[in-house]
């Protein structure tokens, strides 16, 4: 198993109550935006994953969005640049470059390739279709995310594969002179890891192209629903899917004692953590989901909040359209609530190495992945919080669960390849998580 | 009421589902970027005098979705066509917002294809001042809120939109939604070569605009009487972004004028 650090990166230097006021991340004005901190702060996040290396992580991982304090990784490509020539060991694996986003395959294939040759064939190259407000803010049409999603996907791979030049006239990118010079370390091209949360479309593109898929903090159990239906299409075309085809990335904390560990991980909420991402006018711009996913969710109850009722109606003729004032301390009260209830779901983790252990352990058993990724905390949190959580997860924790993933039998993408595993016609396919211990943890 | 119906027509190499109803010449109805909301006061007060032809957008739920259409001239494009094998032209025109924008880019490649035209609250040239209203970046709440002056008083708002959103309505608006951001989405709403072929179309065109629209400013209709030299502005006061529900006497009163001229 192959265990990574992944940081956010997050600007820590903003009130909570401007975000709350925003009600999202996603929007707050650059105007709070401070310079200096912020220097500091990439200095810092470029360091810290220099010492995740020194502590013995495998992998450190990057993302990327944009215009968004909760991410400062607006062109993750950078700092990935930075890593390559700054480490030496560990692998740098982009969860993942937002391929409609960015809308120019072509200099993605250069700028990767670059990477991959810099850190001599370290890079792990992972894509997804960006967040619904980052549709708005590179002005990409939502309707054609999918759609230059997989062309862009497609068009790279040609890139690094078919010898130039060549001519390119897609749909959504062309090209007169395809012909990089400069061509990935790593024959043919490096492994490509997908993140994901919940999208049975993109869990189905993953198994169809044999690369591992990534779950960023999924529930448990609609995890394992998730990784049977890679394993069912992975069936279909001839293989059987394993711990190597799946990852897993969890909020942590650990610290010396619980309070402590709690008091840190209370910063997975600030300014209502994940779920302020971006508000709901963002988060669904129009056509960027399947209509599979519109149908589904315009049966859901809460469906309705879109709708308009009579009653909604009349409130708004008196209101208007101002927002009602809002108790922050109350607000922040229910987040911090909350976070005990995520922390029951397992998707959040946090105390000392010996409490932390058996949960992650839990979480290996139940969904065997083949890479497990530590998703440092949120907020305003020390550097000294950080590192020490870093450091006790390294040297505490770490070794536990690498002795655990050899027990159980959890194989890397790189120990064996994902996909290799063949699957003869008729033949059931092999089961790929176990559900047997989310009753003991009240889970289902 | 006036009985319509709603059938599916072949024609430009593809099915358009088409809604009919009234008695006299054809007139072509385009419906906006949110779909045909259903039939009210003012297609029953034309519907006295003319047969109104509303096409439904490909896209929009029940006309299936032509891949090939990819921007309002592609759309408008195909309508020509449709317009021209049912040998309909020239054929009078009421287009809102961004069925407006349709209508222009159907004049302007075509001077000849309309008697008369109507554009209501046009979208379609970007506005000398101001900004088309960027609803892509609103829920649909806000979006369907935004579109009239003041909801509570315009009754045929409540009619239409009124009650718990069905899913069936849900997936509409956002099937609408979709297929306008494939379309609509950049330029934003607008075509800028668009004022440029207009130029020299002289087809006899109603500007109609509600002095408190909030999604297609006035700035669209000075663009629009600066391109089309012939064109006429009726405001109606109070109104919004669908004067044609939210002054129905109105609105019908002078389209009605301008189209029996």
């Amino acid at each position: 198993m192959k265990i990574g650090y992944f940081t956010e990166r997050p600007y820590r230097w903003l009130s909570e109550d401007v975000i709350l006021k925003n009600r999202a991340f996603f929007a707050v004005s650059n105007s709070y935006f401070d310079r200096e901190k912020a220097a500091d702060d990439y200095h810092y996040y470029l360091d810290e994953y220099c010492y995740a290396e020194d502590l013995g992580f495998d992998v450190v991982a990057l993302n990327e969005h944009h215009g968004n304090p909760f991410c400062m990784g607006s062109v993750m490509n950078v700092e990935a640049s930075v890593l390559a020539y700054r480490t030496k060991r560990v692998k740098i694996v982009l969860i993942g470059n937002p391929l409609p986003v960015i809308k120019h395959p072509l200099r993605m294939a250069e700028e990767l390739a670059e990477i991959d040759l810099i850190s001599r064939g370290r890079l792990i190259t992972g894509w997804v279709r960006g967040a619904g407000s980052e549709q708005f803010f590179n002005n990409a049409n939502p309707a054609y995310n999918r759609e230059m999603f997989n062309e862009a996907h497609d068009f790279i791979v040609q890139a690094w594969t078919k010898p130039g030049p060549w001519r390119y006239e897609g749909k959504h990118f062309h090209y007169r002179h395809v012909n990089p010079w400069a061509l990935p370390y790593q024959k043919p091209y490096p492994q490509m890891w997908i993140p994901g949360v919940i999208s049975p479309e993109t869990v189905k593109w993953c198994a169809e192209h044999r690369y591992p898929y990534i779950g960023l903090g999924t529930m448990l159990g609609p995890t394992c629903d998730l990784w049977d239906y890679y394993a069912d299409e992975a069936a279909k075309i001839g293989y059987q899917a394993g711990p190597e085809n799946f990852g897993y990335l969890i909020p942590t904390v650990v610290a010396e004692t619980e309070e402590k560990a709690h008091a840190v991980a209370e910063n997975f909420v600030y300014g209502g953590g994940q779920n302020a991402f971006s508000a709901p006018e963002f988060t669904m711009p129009p056509g960027y989901n399947s209509k599979s996913a519109i149908r589904a969710l315009a049966k859901q109850p809460t469906g309705s909040w879109l709708g308009v009722s009579g009653d909604k109606l009349a409130q708004h003729a008196q209101d208007g359209n101002k927002e009602p004032e809002t108790d922050f301390d109350e607000v922040r009260r229910k987040l911090r609530g909350g976070l005990d209830k995520v922390m029951r779901n397992y998707q959040v983790i946090a105390g000392t190495p010996a409490s932390v252990i058996p949960k992650i352990k839990a979480i290996l058993r139940i969904l065997r992945p083949g890479i497990f990724i530590m998703f440092s905390v949120q907020g305003p949190v020390s550097n000294e919080d950080r590192r020490t959580s870093m450091r006790l997860f390294a040297q505490d924790v770490m070794p536990a669960l690498r002795d655990y993933a050899k027990e159980i039998d959890l194989p890397d993408p790189f120990e064996r390849t994902p996909g290799s595993v063949a699957l003869g016609g008729g033949v059931k396919r092999g089961t790929v998580v176990d559900r047997s211990p989310l009753a003991e943890l009240g889970l289902r | 009421m006036t009985p319509w119906t709603q059938t599916s027509v072949k024609a430009a190499n593809a099915e358009i589902v088409v809604v009919r109803g009234g008695t006299g010449k054809p007139l072509l109805i385009l419906h906006d970027e949110l779909g045909y909301p259903g039939w009210m006061a003012w297609n029953e007060w034309l519907a006295d005098r003319r047969e109104l032809v509303i096409p439904l957008q490909p896209g929009f739920g029940k006309t299936a979705r032509l891949d090939w259409i990819r921007n309002y001239r592609d759309l408008a494009g195909f309508y020509s066509q449709v317009t021209r094998e049912l040998k309909a032209d020239p054929i009078d025109v009421i287009g809102f917002s961004a069925g407006g924008y349709i209508a222009a880019e159907m004049a302007a490649a075509d001077p000849r294809i309309f008697a008369k035209m109507v554009l209501v609250a046009p979208m379609g040239i970007k506005p000398q001042n101001g900004q088309i209203m960027d609803f892509f970046e609103l829920t649909i709440r806000r979006h369907l809120r935004a579109t009239v002056a003041d909801p509570e008083k315009t009754p045929e708002f409540a009619r239409i939109y009124g009650g718990e959103m069905t899913p069936e309505q849900f997936e509409a608006f956002e099937d609408a939604r979709a297929e306008t951001a494939r379309l609509g989405w950049e330029p934003y709403m607008h075509n800028p070569s668009l004022p440029n072929l207009l130029y020299g179309v002289k087809t006899p065109t109603l500007l109609v605009w509600g002095t408190r629209d909030n999604v297609v400013p006035r700035g669209c209709i000075d663009a629009y009487r600066q391109a089309i030299v012939n064109a006429q502005v009726v405001e109606i006061a109070g109104a919004g972004h669908r004067p044609e529900i939210e002054n129905e006497p109105e609105f019908s009163r002078a389209v009605g004028k301008f189209l029996a001229d």
